[in-house]
């Protein structure tokens, strides 16, 4: 009897163990993904669309708190609101009033800053067609098992995202973009928010597979920013935008939320527009996907159970050099402002160009006068006109 | 009145040789000039190849021992026998397995080579004998008496491209060549799937062209472990002292490097290229906290918190930021004095004996206990030299597994010989190459297929000279290679297959094909009305006029007439 109770606990246990490691390895390798990558990207300046900057900025902050590493993350901000002028307070950018948090801190690194933030270079960055002298940072350079957040801020309309104030991106454009990094498999799965007015446009029209999207606003509605504040004297955030970032505070690197409870984010009554979300594309059931498999960087990992042994000894480097002396060469640094060379600098010889603009008019007038005159004497003396009218 | 007739013949004239310049020149030249300038790719071939039927060739000798075969079946011995293995894997992707088997007995030398007591000592004398070609295999056919292989071993793999294969017990009695060579099948043909290629490392290489379902879960971890063929890869190697007040530690990275890791490298250069650098890290911590164990006074890390040791430390390393080339990740942790020693527990609690962990597609780390070398009244800080062969038989380990030599557990009373000295064993390297190979041409023919799709959906990118000079090479390196795979070259279809997925890449990635700006239908009338239409009314109603006062003027002859 006894051995009986022993022997059930034993196989229990046996079992329990068992169904524990296959469910730890089931969910490690649920997600099929092994890096993760973010792309953030913020599309308008001026110094009135400062919540924009302060909204990527703050997905930013998130994504490396929960893991992410700066060589896996494009930031790209329009405009540079920290060191503006305008700012009351250089060197910062704050998204909750009275000043209480600096999204902008001391390790923020923009990738792509100012003007270089274009429609071009955000689908260069995407499709991976970026001229060979890009550095490695402002690459994105994932593979088939890399997960991408895309998060894109600024003003938009019903099919297009404006871009520094002067050009826009559509949805068609965007669509065959992941289509094209779908078909170099650039990508496992891909998380795409989109924060501006009439955000749901701009998921309309993707087809390609493993998609899902965010948006802060239906078609038709405007997505409206959150406070404002009073020292500094703009809107400080968007509504949809700080209430994913009061959502995302609660996440840590273990957790397991998964993307159900991100859908609910921003009701209508705190939002007053409609977020909205698409997840046709989409493979894997939402409520089995994890919020960190796109904000945070959870590493699988295996341990080592194989080694190596390795028994030869090391042979030693041999030493240079074959003659007793070692060559020592001078080196010197090149001169760095040629200050002899300015001050006695010789007039540069320029090209002769004929004379314009204000010389020419000058010269002009002169032989008009000149001409006129000569006109006028010729009438005053008598000469005869050229011809009769019979 | 015979001027208005001159002037309106005059305006006729004028009006139709408008119509006539505007259609005749006008047109053409607005076509020439607003056409994109597209070169010419050989579309044809690249169909055919979207239409991938590969074949993949392995030459086979087996070799009949004294003691399997008698006198009178040697003689009857057939030469070769080839056999064919089709395989569909999607609508686009055909498999065909080739082997040819040649069937032979063994020399009196190499049967001196067997008599050798260890079967790693008969093997080492089989390489004296001969060196088979690469990608070919000799499995060594022994009898069932013999004492090479240890009880419940039928076959040994060695270091190099041989086998040795037990005969069983039961086809002893009475059995003829036919009931031998059938017996002898299967058993060789599951030899050639552990030394040459599987079905499921072959379609595991084709992933990228066919998604296929996921398989059990070691199939998913296998796939998602090794890094993804490229041109070249990029190995660092850092030494993390996050106490440098009482551990200074020395390492010889540059020797260790040399005579254990780049032999592995010079072997696989067919491959990859390999770029190696070192870096020492002070005041690195892990990012977790471990826990103190009473019952072995030591402190552990347990499994679950280890995935959250990677990411702190990434974000200190520096990369080689010139290329775009994949990099490994090899970190090597002294925990500092008041943490050690520090050990690495699995799932079920005990500790790992390597004391190392890695993930997947980045790198490895293994914790290096130094406590061991100094006792507790050492003055601080203490020099330490670090036993490089102990650490590199980890991150060799680690560096096959993440390279993809290491393949998955052999199948039962298999015996596989140790890695020697240069990390790999040459079958395993045929085998990274044929897996290479067909990965390197299933991702160049997605590539140009999917490039030449949307060269084809897209009529306004402009295709240059050099894309499709990229296109043609990479085109031509693909035929050779598949065929050079066909006939059981396998340096050569690797080399053609290596330039062709080089090609693809760079007309794939050509910065000048960004199809920028989409003009949606209403905006190009936009654009052309306004150019076109003030010019085209006048000439359209001066045409019509003309035309109505021929018919008019047709009209009064007729009246004249009647």
């Amino acid at each position: 009897m006894k051995i009986l109770t022993l022997w059930s606990l034993f196989s229990t246990y046996l079992l329990a163990s068992s169904l524990n490691i296959e469910n730890h390895a089931a969910q490690f390798f649920s997600s099929g993904h092994t890096n993760n990558w973010a792309v953030l990207v913020c599309t308008s300046r001026f110094w009135f669309n400062y919540r924009h900057v302060a909204n990527t900025l703050s997905v930013y902050r998130s994504v490396k708190r929960l893991g992410i590493p700066d060589s896996h993350i494009v930031l790209m901000l329009a405009d540079d609101m920290a060191c503006n002028h305008r700012n009351p307070k250089p060197a910062t950018v704050f998204s909750h009033k009275n000043m209480e948090l600096n999204v902008y801190g001391d390790d923020v690194e923009v990738d792509y800053r100012g003007y270089e933030v274009t429609v071009e270079n955000f689908l260069r960055v995407l499709t991976g067609r970026l001229p060979p002298s890009t550095p490695r940072s402002k690459r994105l350079l994932s593979d088939d098992r890399s997960n991408i957040l895309i998060y894109l801020t600024g003003h938009g309309g019903n099919g297009f995202l404006k871009f520094q104030d002067s050009e826009e991106i559509s949805n068609v454009e965007l669509a065959d973009a992941f289509e094209q990094m779908w078909q170099k498999r650039r990508y496992n799965e891909l998380l795409f928010i989109i924060d501006t007015c009439q955000g749901a446009s701009m998921y309309e029209r993707f087809y390609s597979p493993n998609l899902m999207a965010l948006a802060s606003s239906q078609v038709g509605e405007d997505s409206l920013s959150h406070q404002p504040d009073l020292a500094i004297g703009v809107h400080l955030m968007d509504r949809y935008t700080f209430y994913l970032l009061e959502f995302l505070e609660d996440i840590h690197p273990a957790s397991k939320t998964n993307m159900n409870d991100l859908f609910k984010v921003c009701p209508k009554s705190q939002c007053v527009s409609t977020p909205g979300h698409r997840t046709d594309l989409f493979l894997r059931d939402p409520g089995s996907v994890l919020i960190t498999d796109f904000f945070g960087s959870v590493r699988k990992v295996e341990i080592t159970m194989e080694t190596i042994n390795l028994t030869d000894p090391i042979e030693q480097v041999e030493q240079s050099p074959v003659n007793g002396e070692l060559q020592k060469e001078r080196n010197s640094y090149v001169d760095q402002l040629p200050v002899s060379e300015i001050i006695h600098q010789k007039p540069k010889q320029r090209d002769w160009h004929p004379p314009d603009g204000f010389i020419l008019g000058l010269w002009t007038l002169i032989l008009l006068v000149f001409f006129k005159t000569l006109a006028f004497q010729e009438t005053a003396v008598g000469s005869k006109p050229p011809y009769r009218v019979q | 009145m015979a001027t208005t007739e001159v002037e309106r013949r005059r305006g006729q004239l004028a009006a139709l040789s408008i119509a006539a310049v505007v259609i005749l020149i006008g047109v053409p030249l607005w076509w020439r000039t607003t056409e994109t300038y597209r070169a010419w790719l050989p579309v044809s071939q690249i169909q055919e190849l979207a239409n991938l039927q590969l074949q993949l060739s392995a030459d086979v000798e087996v070799v009949f021992a004294r003691g399997t075969v008698t006198p009178e079946q040697q003689k009857k011995v057939p030469l070769t026998l080839t056999q064919d293995d089709e395989h569909v894997v999607d609508e686009d992707t055909a498999l065909r397995y080739r082997y040819e088997t040649r069937y032979r007995t063994a020399t009196i030398m190499e049967e001196d080579a067997l008599n050798q007591p260890t079967a790693a000592e008969a093997d080492l004398s089989l390489h004296t004998l001969s060196e088979s070609p690469c990608g070919s295999l000799v499995v060594y056919v022994i009898p069932e008496s013999s004492s090479l292989l240890p009880e419940d071993v039928d076959v040994y793999v060695g270091q190099r491209r041989t086998a040795l294969l037990r005969i069983g017990a039961q086809t002893r009695v009475g059995r003829t060549l036919e009931q031998l060579l059938s017996h002898l099948e299967p058993r060789v043909k599951q030899v050639l799937q552990v030394m040459s290629f599987s079905h499921t490392d072959i379609t595991a290489a084709l992933s990228d062209r066919v998604r296929l379902s996921p398989g059990n879960k070691e199939s998913i971890a296998d796939s998602m472990r090794a890094f993804k063929s490229s041109p070249g890869y990029e190995i660092t190697f850092s030494l993390l002292n996050p106490d440098p007040k009482s551990h200074r530690l020395h390492w010889d990275i540059e020797g260790a490097v040399q005579t254990y890791i780049q032999p592995l490298l010079r072997k696989l250069a067919p491959l990859a290229n390999f770029s190696i650098d070192s870096q020492t890290l002070y005041y690195a911590m892990l990012g977790v906290n471990p826990r103190f164990d009473s019952s072995r006074s030591a402190y552990t890390l347990n499994s679950d918190s280890l995935a959250h040791v990677i990411n702190p430390v990434e974000a200190r390393l520096g990369s080689n930021a010139a290329s775009s080339n994949p990099v490994l990740n090899f970190l090597l942790y002294v925990p500092d004095a008041h943490h050690s020693p520090l050990h690495i527990n699995d799932h079920k609690k005990q500790e790992v004996p390597s004391n190392a962990f890695h993930s997947p597609r980045w790198g490895g780390i293994m914790v290096y206990n130094v406590n061991d070398f100094y006792g507790p009244e050492a003055a601080f800080p203490v020099d330490i030299n670090i036993d490089m062969a102990k650490v590199m038989g980890v991150f060799l380990a680690q560096l096959r597994l993440l390279l993809g030599v290491q393949s998955s557990a052999p199948p039962p009373r298999f015996l596989v010989a140790p890695c020697s000295s240069a990390g790999i064993a040459d079958w395993e390297l045929d085998r990274l190459m044929w897996s290479r190979s067909v990965e390197n041409i299933a991702t160049a023919t997605t590539t140009i297929t999917s490039l030449a799709q949307l060269l084809d959906q897209i009529g306004n990118i402009v295709i240059n000279d050099n894309i499709a000079q990229q296109v043609s090479s990479a085109v031509t390196s693909l035929q050779l290679a598949v065929a050079e795979l066909e006939s059981g070259n396998l340096r050569f279809a690797l080399q053609y297959s290596k330039e062709a997925i080089l090609a693809s890449e760079r007309a794939f990635f050509d910065p000048s094909l960004l199809h920028l700006l989409y003009f949606p239908d209403d905006q190009k009338f936009a654009i052309y009305i306004p150019l076109f239409l003030p010019m085209c009314v006048p000439i359209l109603l001066s045409l019509l006029k003309i035309v109505s006062d021929a018919r008019q003027r047709r009209r009064e002859k007729h009246a004249k007439a009647d």
